[in-house]
């Protein structure tokens, strides 16, 4: 019985596999796009919302993007980079999909980007922009559509610089994504700073660190801890009585939506730096988060945005080759062109196809008992990334 | 020489809070055989259901009381329905459905609470900082960690000393298959133990709750620092999880905070932070190593 259904089943792929064979893609057909993304374990509130915001830019056009019709594969890498690969050699392989996105973490989109570029697949990062793939590593069949990563540190560092403080002490984890964020931020702010720490990647309790931080007297303090690490930051900072004299900077990814709610009241007040908001105000960005609210019931945060832009970005590409991929350079010349109302309002790419856009200066805020960001100012007007001038495409 | 003082303060309260956790660990392992790696799913549920019942009714302490048996349950009718099967299997066998398990409960409180942490806060008396010396203001959350383990620690080696069930335990811990023979019923011991284990785990996570982020997969980070605690200590021994927690809390804060700084007296700084980081995160393993070499059993081992 087993035997027979195994038999039956390889007859039925084979069959499915001459069809495909037989049948060259015409526009007819649904465009394959494949997001492998974080849904489980640490981290997945930020793949989730990723995913969701890009289903919501589908969903709006009732499974269409730029009027033609997509079949989108999703599938979990558990934050792991050869489960990654591996899912993306399958989709490539087997799945046939013609476009890719949703990757949030720098070390797995390295381990994959290269790879399915160099196959002839699109690549959209909704989130990872690691500074290879912007510089020497970049690709033309690569887009990052929500920044290279060290753009909000570069933001947090001309803002800190700007607002007069002199003394700073500066903390992230000891991992690539870490020194980049140091590295930006000082870019901007400047190399002299009075305590430069890298902490253990995972690292929850930093009772060390905050000790030998009010030890060091700094006049404020700018920290990149993403996911539970910056949670647990915040909190023992918060309990460790120095919010009111030392105060603290850092990017929008240890205060948007997704963590805001587990830091509480310790959160309020803090500065950060963000390239998206919820009270940017455009057309665009209002009916997102209003349509995002009421399909998810939940506020968005940047990584949704991040998500919604590239599903809108991707439409308005399609819609350029009226959904035929086979015409592969009008394709990427749309996709380069960025004809879409962006949810951050200006937006384009800049010669390495990572974005050119505004950087915001963000404060935490209490709306009714909900913390959520506010708009305080602008750090960059058509800001660029440092590594454009090592790609050659 | 207060900042020191303060240090080896912050790593007595980082060594109570693995204590809470090896404590249980320890128990299991000496006294079943079982590697659980699932521990720290225990210690993740325990934070959950204190951080929901402390979001509903505002009290933190409603939140620990409820939270404690709680998970208690969970992790008997785990034992009952998963690990009981497991006990004459060889510990690859053991790795592999624990490991299972954690993917398991990870899915399971994604599912019911939603990717998102969760906000959990201790009570309002323990919010502020105490001067505990001059110029040294101290969490008082903290503090309150360090008493409790402390009780605890106490409270435990008054059950392993002084009581019938301790008797059992250590008989256990020591020989198996005498204690049954002696006509106790192990199976039933068995499961007691483990809920003892899951409560411990419980507490950690529910004291760990109001400092760390209390998210999914929040159990595994602490879960490696434990089993190093519990090698250190040797297996099946709570005297030996009591020293261990706090030679590897207080070795592992006293090199994130000094190491860097001791560097550069001979590196360059930008070297010295990024070696005595690294430098750092090695020290517990090989505080682990040398206490090896010195005592392949452990410290403390239970089984002679």
């Amino acid at each position: 019985m087993t035997k027979g259904l195994l038999g039956t089943r390889r007859l039925l792929g084979l069959a499915a596999a001459a069809a495909l064979l037989a049948a060259p893609a015409s526009a007819a057909e649904p465009v394959k796009i494949g997001m492998i993304t974080t849904l489980s374990g640490g981290g997945s509130a930020l793949g989730i919302d990723v995913r969701d915001g890009f289903q919501l830019a589908l969903d709006e056009e009732g499974g269409m993007l730029g009027g033609h019709k997509v079949e989108l594969v999703v599938e979990d890498d558990g934050r792991k980079p050869d489960k990654a690969k591996e899912i993306a050699d399958r989709m490539v392989a087997r799945d046939k999909v013609q476009i890719m996105t949703g990757i949030i973490w720098s070390n797995l989109a390295i381990a994959v980007v290269p790879k399915v570029t160099k196959d002839g697949v699109f690549y959209v990062s909704p989130n990872a922009g690691p500074s290879l793939l912007a510089g020497k590593g970049c690709h033309r069949n690569y887009f990052n559509v929500a920044w290279q990563n060290d753009n909000l540190h570069e933001a947090m560092g001309k803002h800190v610089k700007d607002q007069g403080f002199e003394k700073l002490y500066i903390l992230a984890p000891n991992y690539p994504a870490g020194k980049d964020a140091l590295s930006g931020f000082k870019r901007f702010y400047g190399d002299d700073v009075i305590g430069e720490v890298y902490t253990k990647l995972g690292q929850k309790d930093y009772a060390a660190e905050i000790a030998a931080l009010r030890d060091a007297k700094p006049d404020a303090v700018f920290f990149f801890l993403p996911g539970g690490m910056g949670i647990s930051f915040l909190k023992q900072y918060s309990q460790a009585g120095l919010m009111n004299d030392v105060p603290v900077f850092g990017p929008a990814f240890s205060f948007d939506q997704t963590i805001l709610g587990a830091v509480g009241d310790a959160a309020l007040g803090v500065v950060n730096s963000s390239q998206w908001n919820k009270d940017i105000d455009n057309a665009a960005n209002k009916a997102f988060v209003e349509s995002f609210q009421k399909a998810y019931g939940r506020l968005p945060s940047l990584y949704a945005s991040q998500g919604y832009d590239a599903a809108r970005l991707i439409a308005s590409a399609l819609k350029a080759v009226g959904g035929d991929l086979s015409k592969a350079d009008a394709f990427r010349a749309a996709l380069k062109a960025a004809e879409f109302d962006s949810v951050r309002g200006s937006f384009k790419f800049g010669a390495n196809h990572h974005p050119v856009q505004d950087i915001y200066v963000r404060e935490v805020v209490k709306e009714g008992d909900l913390l959520t960001n506010k708009i305080i100012g602008k750090a960059f007007t058509d800001h660029a990334d440092a590594y454009a001038g090592d790609c050659k495409m | 020489m207060l900042l020191l003082i303060e240090q080896v303060l912050n790593g007595l309260q980082l060594g109570v809070t693995l204590f809470l956790l090896a404590a249980g660990l320890t128990l299991v392992l000496g006294i079943m055989n079982l590697v659980n790696l699932a521990h720290g799913s225990l210690y993740m549920v325990g934070a959950f259901i204190c951080a929901s019942v402390a979001g509903a009714t505002g009290s933190f302490l409603l939140g620990l009381v409820v939270a404690l048996p709680a998970t208690a349950l969970v992790g008997m009718a785990v034992e009952l329905v998963v690990l009981r099967r497991l006990y004459a299997r060889d510990h690859l066998d053991q790795v592999l459905a624990t490991f299972g398990l954690i993917l398991f409960f990870n899915e399971l409180v994604r599912i019911l609470w939603g990717p998102r942490a969760l906000f959990l806060d201790g009570p309002s008396w323990l919010s502020g900082t105490v001067e505990i010396l001059p110029g040294i203001p101290y969490p008082a959350f903290r503090l309150a960690i360090i008493v409790l383990g402390l009780a605890v620690a106490l409270f435990l080696a008054w059950l392993t000393t002084r009581t019938r069930l301790g008797m059992l335990i250590r008989a256990g811990a020591s020989n198996r298959e005498m204690v049954s023979a002696l006509g106790v019923d192990v199976r039933w011991l068995y499961t007691l133990v483990f809920g003892i284990g899951a409560m411990l785990a419980a507490l950690a996570g529910v004291m760990a709750g109001p400092i760390y982020a209390v998210e999914v997969g929040m159990g595994e980070s602490i879960l490696i620092l434990t089993f190093v605690v519990i090698v250190i200590g040797g297996i099946g021994s709570i005297r030996g999880a009591f020293v261990g927690s706090l030679l590897v809390g207080v070795v592992d804060t006293l090199g994130r905070a000094f190491l860097p700084g001791l560097l550069k007296l001979f590196l360059m700084p930008a070297t010295a932070d990024g070696v005595g980081a690294s430098l750092a995160s090695m020290a517990i393993y090989i505080l682990m190593a040398a206490v090896l070499i010195w005592r392949p059993r452990g410290l403390f081992p239970a089984h002679a």
